[in-house]
């Protein structure tokens, strides 16, 4: 298999997906009218964009569900998190290494801009540039041309015709187009250029959605979308437009759910997790996100490097009673994790060799961990830091009573108050203890859970973990060109994380969501956010 | 009067030059990068996080940041919000609803503060004193967050007689449940002190003087022993308003509110020292005017007060 065409696989997918939905909602459907009132406007909720609205400047969840309804990338995910067109008509390569990159004829931003091959490669580069500055900017490392050090244009990117252009990256990478539908990809009119931080206010875009007007993004309040007529791709909304109103807390939108104020939630305040499925019942949803966490021990610590640290880590591992602490702690709002990802990624799998570590078993723990005393007597006391201002403290109690009792060692969660100042410890490489971790994907492939993570000097290796065998299985596996057989690699390559355990797999978490008796279809997507389009509305 | 008005204006700078101080080293001795944190728990590139730091100054000397946040106030540029958005746009979206929300709560807790006091005081030893007493205690005793909670599960959800939160723009019918729920900070103490103040002044030679004067109890009470008997209450009031601007923190996260103190509050979490700093100048600011309008209320209130030129 040489050309690799997403838009097949991804429009089969697509299919199998709507069959699925349609199975399960046409009885209630029937009853109460198919489409809803085309007008409605759905309310939700949603938090104050933390940056301006400038898609490679926002890398948090408050801007990132705004920015997906406005802007239309090459692709974008369905409910499994399959890549499907949207603004690209094909998406080519041979080598894993260079695209050539189509995009649909008549596509226009909202301003009346036609979308073509500058307004990604213009985009791009924008995002890319050191001095702009953008939060985004790693995003485009891979491309030619990319670099941290000074202002470079990416040569990487070369426009063909109007509508074609072609992408060289720096090494093979097969999940690159599985990367296009994230925000930091999207394109942006000629007319962005002039003002940034006045589009950044008042953006432009070419999404289902657009901005009710100037000044529709009132700041700590609300902002409200309208259908964008003109857009012509797959995500054509089902209603009449969207208004997110920004809570400071979850409480205060769980209340307006209850009140009738909100009609879709997607997140559950903690004090509500145990009841909110007996109150929505089947308007409510708990299913997987792709949200892994775990903690990470840095092999500096003593007793944690070389032989010693392999079999303490696995102790450790096995002591840990995962099913337990999700049922009590987290009233099944997380699941046990099997594996370093999650299980909404295609080519996710329970059962690769070695995962049998994350099972609890504390006989074997306690093996190990005399025969890691036999090497070196163990001294001191096990931490995990934590930040406190996050909710952390239960799991961590729990997880350490349970080394406490089942390893027979002293262990004690270390809080710091805030959540800036645990990060800032562990970036600066300050931390003396195991530190929580966690990993949100930023597009649904096996690779995004791995490689930025436990890969040779990534940029979010925290724990300084180096191994030359995962580093050649992940290289090898971006060179594959056929999804499986990437996926396989990649596989292989946990099968090494499981021996080394850089991180200990905690569980995955789950999305938490309920909505009001006068929508219909709401759905959520893999990363976690309502598929606001198929949204329908009835009154 | 003038002059005194102008004297009590100059010394409110150097208050405000300390409190600018005080808070902008409180908000630079905050542990942690508010830049690192921007990134969740991903790490960005190194050289990414030295631009971000160098554009929000962040990467001087404290002394340097504090001046030249000072120049630039001077300027009138109270600089921008992570977002991008100025700061004195958030002050100007953000206070008149705070103000709005403080000067309603200050309405009920005066009204049903004063009220209440008023006749517990003329009816001392009564019941309907008694149980004023056992009222006010049990609010004293509880703290606000679990008034807002269930007044908006009791009130909000299970009756509906209000919104649950505080819709667009804020307008006041949505902001009376949350008013309520502020003023129940100081209700208790409002009643108490007035209840005291309506007893001591009771005893007062000029009350007796009016009523073998022949005056009847309607012009008596309002008149001689209500007015008298205000002047703690309304001290009071200026300390309380304070508390107040606290207690909307706390209100404001609840009932979703778009005030001061919900936009504080974030602005703490992500570690925004301009706006933190902006915000808490402008509410000292707010409570040193309040200040003066209650000293300057003191002689309306009790003609023997004078202010010297």
């Amino acid at each position: 298999m040489k050309i690799r065409r997403i838009g097949v696989a991804a429009i089969a997918l697509a299919a199998a997906g709507a069959l699925t939905l349609s199975g399960c909602t046409s009885g209630d459907a029937g009853s109460t009218g198919e489409a809803g009132d085309s007008t409605a406007v759905i309310t939700t909720n949603g938090s104050e964009p933390q940056n301006p609205l400038v898609p490679t400047n926002t890398n948090e969840v408050g801007g990132g569900k705004i920015l997906d309804s406005i802007f239309a990338g090459l692709i974008f995910y369905d409910a499994e998190g399959a890549p499907v067109n949207d603004m690209a008509e094909s998406i080519e390569t041979d080598d894993a290494q260079h695209y050539t990159i189509k995009i649909k004829p008549d596509q226009k931003f909202t301003n009346g801009e036609p979308v073509d091959a500058n307004s990604f490669v213009d985009a791009w580069n924008y995002g890319a540039l050191l001095s702009n500055e953008q939060l985004s900017s790693y995003f485009f490392e891979s491309i030619e041309g990319f670099s941290y050090d000074e202002d470079s244009e990416l040569t990487g990117l070369e426009v063909v015709d109007d509508l074609t252009f072609e992408v060289t990256l720096k090494q093979p990478e097969s999940d690159f187009p599985l990367r296009l539908g994230y925000s930091a990809f999207y394109p942006l009119p000629a007319s962005a250029f002039d003002d940034m931080a006045a589009f950044g206010e008042n953006p432009v875009g070419n999404g289902p959605y657009m901005l009710d007007g100037e000044g529709a993004w009132k700041h700590n309040e609300r902002i409200d979308l309208v259908v964008n007529p003109d857009y012509q791709g797959p995500r054509q909304p089902a209603n009449g437009g969207l208004s997110i109103i920004f809570y400071a807390t979850q409480e205060a939108a769980y209340a307006d759910l209850q009140g009738g104020n909100l009609d879709v939630l997607d997140a559950i305040p903690d004090s509500a997790l145990g009841t909110y499925e007996d109150e929505f019942g089947d308007r409510a949803v708990n299913q997987g996100a792709a949200i892994f966490q775990s903690f990470t021990i840095p092999e500096r610590l003593p007793h944690f490097a070389g032989d010693e640290g392999k079999l303490r880590r696995a102790a450790i591992s096995m002591a840990i009673d995962r099913q337990e602490v999700t049922d009590v702690i987290f009233s099944g709002t997380r699941t046990p994790a099997h594996d370093f990802t999650s299980p909404v990624i295609a080519g996710y799998s329970e059962d690769i060799p070695g995962s049998e570590v994350l099972e609890f078993n504390p006989d074997e723990a306690k093996k190990l961990w005399a025969e890691a005393d036999a090497i070196s007597p163990w001294t001191g006391t096990f931490q995990i830091a934590y930040n406190a201002d996050g909710g952390h403290q239960g799991w961590v109690d729990a997880v350490m009573n349970q080394l406490k009792n089942n390893l027979g060692i002293d262990a004690e969660g270390a809080p710091y108050p805030t959540f800036a100042e645990v990060r800032t410890a562990v970036t600066d490489r300050t931390i003396q203890t195991a530190f929580r971790t966690g990993w949100q994907a930023d597009y649904p492939a096996l690779f995004n859970f791995l490689g930025p993570l436990y890969g040779t000097g990534a940029g979010s290796n925290d724990g300084d973990y180096s191994s030359a065998e995962f580093d050649a299985l992940m290289k090898e596996g971006l060179a594959e060109t056929d999804l499986d057989a990437a996926n396989e690699k990649f596989q292989q390559a946990q099968e090494i994380l499981f021996e080394d355990l850089p991180a200990i797999p905690l569980w995955y978490a789950t999305v938490n969501g309920a909505w009001s008796q006068s929508v219909e279809n709401v759905e959520f997507g893999w990363n976690s956010v309502p598929l606001y389009y198929q949204v329908t509305k009835s009154e | 009067m003038a002059g005194y008005i102008v004297r009590r204006l100059l010394q409110a700078i150097p208050v405000l030059l300390g409190t600018t101080f005080l808070i902008y080293f409180m908000v630079f001795a905050m542990p942690g990068d508010p830049i690192v944190a921007l990134f969740g728990d991903k790490t960005p590139p190194p050289q990414v996080i030295e631009q971000l730091r160098a554009r929000y100054h962040l990467d001087q000397p404290f002394i340097v940041q504090y001046f030249i946040f000072l120049g630039n106030i001077f300027r009138g540029d109270l600089g921008v919000s992570f977002s991008g958005q100025p700061v004195s746009e958030i002050l100007a979206a953000t206070f008149p609803v705070t103000l709005r929300l403080a000067a309603l709560a200050v309405f009920f807790e005066m009204v049903a503060g004063v009220t209440i006091g008023l006749i517990s005081g003329l009816r001392k030893g009564g019941i309907f004193d008694a149980s004023a007493l056992v009222v006010s205690l049990i609010l004293i005793s509880l703290p606000i967050f679990v008034v807002a909670f269930v007044a908006q599960f009791v009130l909000g959800i299970q009756l509906g007689w209000f919104r649950t939160t505080v819709g667009q723009g804020a307008p006041i019918q949505d902001l009376i449940m949350p008013a309520i729920v502020l003023a129940t900070i100081s209700f208790a103490q409002i009643v108490r002190l007035t209840r005291a103040s309506v007893i001591d002044t009771e005893g007062q030679d000029f009350v007796r003087t009016a009523a073998s004067k022949g005056l009847p109890r309607t012009r008596i009470v309002p008149v001689h022993i209500l007015r008298n008997s205000l002047i703690p209450v309304v001290t009071y009031l200026a300390v309380d308003f304070g508390t107040l601007m606290v207690g909307a923190t706390v209100t404001e996260g609840i009932f979703n509110v778009p005030g001061v103190g919900r936009t504080l509050y974030q602005a703490i979490i992500r570690g925004e020292g301009p706006t933190v700093v902006s915000f808490v100048t402008v509410m000292v600011l707010i409570y040193l005017v309040v200040n003066l309008l209650v000293d300057l209320l003191y002689a309306v209130l009790d003609p023997r007060i004078r202010y010297a030129k």
